[in-house]
């Protein structure tokens, strides 16, 4: 982390938390959950809340189909800790390893039916170009996904691109495959509020 | 349908009325991207435009023009709110128009 402040400057109670979620997960405290953490009133408790409405909220997409979204806007945004973290999310959830880490390599030929692929394109579209066209739009719903869905995938993105830059520029240490291993199943079974 | 509107709101009244470290108009200029003073203004527009650029001289040089850590998280905060919340508008707007009847 490049401030002191979000390694350290927790209060008691949450440096205590952070020891005991060391001691049972065997890996380094979740940058994300240090970040979210620290004076969680101005921006981690109601950031947590949007996160959950976004990723757990009612959908037509399935949250493996939300997680996979992540990834592959943390990729357009070039953060490789949450496209580490939300792909090993989406494989957890999909009980597909291969599917997620497809749709990273090369989104065309991946496994995914046509509606959540014209969503991926067209989230990439916005997370590298800053701004999407009605015929972006357009071709979603012609691939087949509801104008809600569509809606669902920009919320999204919206917590996403939040989240990537705040990732990116706090510098979150990238951890190893086993600790976004576990950091998917807390995740999958208790989400983000 | 998932339902953000609420607690993008709440978020953003947060974020740029509530108490901070950094006074509610840097706050919101660093929302908004603009009429901050350099190097922080620089900090802010890379965080917003290309967060992978941002290094951690980027950090320091503000943290030396006089601002806290605290005022430089919230400052950075804000900014990365500032650019998902202008894209989510836009891109709303654009599904608004494209799904609208004739």
């Amino acid at each position: 982390m490049r401030l002191a402040i979000l390694d350290n400057g927790h209060s008691f109670s949450t440096k205590m938390l952070f020891a005991i979620i060391r001691a049972a997960s065997r890996h380094p405290t979740p940058e994300p959950l240090k970040l979210m953490k620290y004076r969680p009133d101005f921006f981690g408790a109601p950031m947590q809340k949007l996160m959950n409405e976004a990723m757990r909220g009612p959908s037509a997409w399935s949250v493996a189909d939300r997680e996979l979204m992540a990834a592959y806007i943390s990729k357009a945004n070039r953060c490789e800790y949450c496209t580490k973290a939300h792909a090993a999310v989406a494989a957890l959830a999909y009980r597909d390893d291969a599917k997620a880490t497809a749709v990273l390599v090369d989104l065309e030929s991946a496994p995914i039916e046509a509606p959540l692929r014209a969503t991926l394109r067209m989230l990439g579209k916005l997370a590298v170009n800053q701004t999407i066209s009605a015929d972006d739009v357009r071709s979603v719903l012609v691939a087949g996904a509801s104008r809600e869905q569509v809606s669902d995938a920009l919320a999204v993105c919206f917590a996403l691109n939040v989240i990537d830059r705040l990732a990116n520029a706090f510098a979150f240490a990238v951890p190893g495959r086993e600790a976004f291993a576990a950091g998917a199943k807390f995740l999958l079974s208790r989400g983000y509020g | 349908m998932s339902d953000i509107a609420q607690a993008r709101a709440s978020l953003l009244l947060r974020l740029l009325e509530g108490d901070g470290h950094a006074s509610p108009r840097e706050r919101r200029a660093a929302f908004n991207d603009i009429e901050l003073e350099p190097p922080v203004s620089g900090l802010v527009d890379k965080v917003a435009k290309d967060a992978d650029s941002v290094s951690a001289d980027d950090i320091k040089a503000a943290i030396q023009s006089g601002f806290t850590e605290d005022q430089i998280f919230e400052l950075i905060v804000c900014a990365a709110v500032g650019e998902a919340d202008r894209q989510h508008n836009a891109a709303l707007a654009v599904l608004d128009a494209a799904t609208a009847g004739p």
